[in-house]
């Protein structure tokens, strides 16, 4: 392992004359500017996905008017789609940090030429992920009962409240360190490292916790022996350095396109290497459950059952956890395959199969199950209603909505083509 | 500009765009501005149950009251009722005697003042097979006549379990304990998260997923803060044992509607009591028994 307070080099920046000196307030002021400047291709990406956006919005508005009567959940199944997108988006978010430990950790001068994107990543997550609580909450007037020290905060017995802890503190780290060097980046001044690097380390063991604290939400509760497994939280874990870094490789293919930054293909190849090694792990762990499950049977094996084979006539899940196993093979298949170390589109094919099985299995397939059948053993199903997919599709929006001009504006000044053209303007 | 359209021709694209913008959001708006209009700051603002002054607690009662009154149409009575020194509560049933008619569970409905569109209750009664235990053979939707041969029939609610998961898993202290065993929920504190739904291994809890809808003449206008006043939207519910009946010496409403006698209630510290006498000296069984949850439920065999 390097030697963690060895300085890692900022990638090579021409030296244009440094700008006047400007306070973090302006420079989050220019930033927002050009959140909203770019060519017609950025426009209507962004257009689109603020439509997407407000019809969640306005769903969400008729969930709260109406009441929660509106999406499919009943008492039976009463977390469904926005818990399951909840769960897989913490992954995503913890995923990140697989660029993170490369970059800081090993000095990997190609990860950390572009880790800035993961850093960016986990905070649109983050943001996703929140979102997708306080959709599910009936009562999000109410929000402020769970602050600490102003509400009422069941700390530490609760798990729930150790998510509120664990998440809104990656947010709050993410933010700083990502705010921090974009912020000396752009006012061309070296970071202090006692100012990011505690940070980033700090991160690091962060981003495992809070995955590690999602599983235990569901894997501490006897009543549900679907969730009561031991092995839900490395399987969460191995699911997030899949879909974490699955994801991050179709971006930083993006940002070869459209970026202002050069991105080593030495980034790419290490991600590829985590996803070739967690890819099998997680379907290792799967085939293991599953034995578990299907030889000791009796009532562990009932929600195994319904998931995948169906129960007494009732198969709404059976078609997600299928497809969701086809896909997670493919990927690891594809992630083996020699061109997968040659091809860039045959790389995206693995990423996008891995992506969308864990977000299949890791989603719904491991969420409804919890509650099929119930605790006194009926089966009663889910299918979320169109409420639910928009309101999905609008928070999903949201955190694209972040996650674009969080890259556009990170990379602009990361690259310092905001500071050339900010100081060619200038010269005018 | 990098893709060489005139500045001014982009300008004017770029208001329309912020215009075309704020109306979609103005519109898109419109239901959460209508609900936000709804709420009262009173009930946004009200404080945890356990945090209030005798007079505050009775000012709330009072704007409870007033709020029945607007929103159902009907005076009711909105009491807190305190648990009494030196009881503990517990609840027995034989499965030997129940017959499965569900006069229990319509009971609860019209005491608890629950939901009518949902037929919602607080209890749940499984029809069983003869010779098993095993819930997953048993069935909860039967609708034929009782008692149907080779089954029995084993109502579930909530165990006000000494070990409660419901109340270990909630983040906001809206579900506790009380000293005479009953666990119970300050709906005006409750976030409405339903973690205690996935939590309860007994199918306790119920959410309202939209505002109870009761006919004005059907409300039980007899009401506990804590136990069958009408909740609102968005809040989780549960079974208190009656407890603005039993904390005031009745039984519960489910006991007195029993037809067969199967059921139990009473005092566990009173050594005189029936239930003492059931818990002594029949075969009890407890429901989940090796969750350690460690109920206040029990059911019992009579031979």
């Amino acid at each position: 392992m390097a030697d963690p307070t060895e300085q890692v080099s900022l990638p090579d920046v021409p030296d244009p004359p440094p700008p006047a000196r400007v306070t973090y307030l302006r420079f989050l002021w220019r930033s927002l500017m050009l959140a909203f400047d770019g060519t017609w291709r950025f426009y209507a990406w962004m257009s689109v996905l603020t439509a997407i956006a407000l019809v969640g919005y306005h769903a969400w508005g008729q969930q709260l008017l109406n009441g929660m009567q509106v999406t499919a959940l009943t008492d039976h199944v009463s977390w469904g789609l926005y818990i399951a997108n909840f769960t897989f988006g913490v992954g995503l978010a913890a995923g990140a940090v697989m660029m993170v430990i490369p970059a800081y950790l090993y000095d990997d001068h190609d990860m950390h030429d572009v880790v800035i994107v993961g850093e960016i990543l986990a905070v649109a997550a983050i943001c996703v992920c929140l979102g997708f609580i306080v959709v599910d909450m009936g009562r999000p007037d109410r929000m402020w009962h769970i602050l600490p020290f102003i509400g009422r905060f069941h700390w530490p017995v609760s798990m729930l409240t150790w998510d509120v802890i664990v998440l809104n503190g990656y947010l709050v780290l993410n933010l700083h360190i990502v705010g921090y060097l974009l912020y000396m980046r752009y006012t061309g001044r070296r970071p202090r490292r006692r100012w990011y690097v505690p940070f980033v380390f700090l991160s690091i063991f962060w981003a495992i916790s809070i995955h590690t604290v999602t599983a235990f939400l569901y894997q501490g509760l006897g009543g549900r022996p679907f969730w009561n497994s031991a092995l839900l939280a490395p399987r969460f874990i191995a699911t997030a350095f899949i879909s974490g870094p699955a994801f991050v490789v179709v971006l930083l293919e993006v940002v070869r396109r459209f970026g202002a930054i050069r991105v080593p293909e030495g980034a790419t190849q290490t991600l590829t290497k985590i996803m070739r090694i967690t890819v099998l792990l997680n379907l290792f762990m799967l085939v293991s459950e599953l034995f578990t499950a299907l030889y000791s049977g009796g009532a562990h094996a009932a929600a195994v059952k319904y998931l995948f084979f169906g129960s007494h006539g009732k198969a709404a899940l059976v078609p997600y956890i299928w497809t969701a196993v086809v896909l997670n093979v493919a990927s690891a298949v594809l992630l083996h395959h020699p061109r997968s170390r040659t091809s860039s589109r045959w790389l995206i094919a693995a990423c996008v199969c891995a992506f969308a099985g864990v977000y299949l299995e890791k989603g719904m397939g491991l969420i409804i199950p919890g509650f099929v059948p119930s605790t006194l053993h009926e089966l009663v199903e889910y299918t979320p209603s169109i409420t639910e997919w928009k309101i999905t599709a609008g928070i999903w929006a949201f955190g694209l909505l972040i996650l674009t001009v969080g890259l556009k504006v990170g990379l602009a000044v990361w690259s310092g083509a905001l500071r050339d053209r900010e100081a060619r303007r200038a010269a005018k | 500009m990098s893709d060489g359209t005139k500045p001014t021709r982009r300008v004017a694209l770029k208001v329309l765009g912020g215009t075309l913008g704020a109306g979609a959001f103005a519109y898109a708006s419109r239901p959460i501005v209508e609900w936000a209009s709804n709420q009262s700051l009173d009930d946004v603002l009200r404080k945890h149950y356990k945090e209030l002054t005798r007079e505050e607690l009775a000012q709330v009662l009072h704007d409870l009251e007033a709020e029945t009154k607007k929103l159902h149409g009907v005076d009711v009575h909105i009491e807190d009722i305190p648990p009494q020194e030196g009881v503990q509560f517990g609840y027995a049933l034989s499965l030997s005697v129940c017959i499965g008619c569900r006069k229990c569970v319509e009971a609860c409905h019209v005491e608890n003042n629950h939901d009518r569109r949902t037929n919602n209750s607080y209890i749940r009664v499984l029809e069983m097979e003869q010779g098993s235990f095993d819930m997953e053979r048993g069935n909860a939707d039967y609708d034929h006549a009782v008692p149907a041969p080779g089954k029995y029939y084993m109502p579930v609610q909530c165990h006000q379990c000494d070990d409660a998961p419901c109340v270990r898993v909630c983040p906001v202290e809206a579900t506790w304990k009380e000293r005479d065993g009953i666990v119970v929920v300050d709906y005006s504190w409750c976030i409405g998260c339903r973690y205690c739904e996935a939590a309860c291994p007994y199918h306790a809890r119920r959410f309202n997923w939209t505002t109870p809808e009761i006919p004005a003449e059907e409300i039980n206008p007899d009401q506990g803060y804590l136990s069958n006043r009408i909740r609102p939207q968005g809040v989780v519910e549960k079974c208190t044992f009656c407890l603005h009946r039993t904390r005031k010496g009745r039984l519960p409403a489910c006991l007195e509607a029993c037809p067969t006698g199967a059921r139990v209630f009473g005092n566990l510290l009173d050594p005189k009591s029936e239930i003492r006498w059931v818990l002594e000296n029949k075969r009890v069984y407890v429901l989940k028994e090796e969750l350690g949850t460690h109920p206040r439920f029990f059911y019992f065999f009579d031979v």
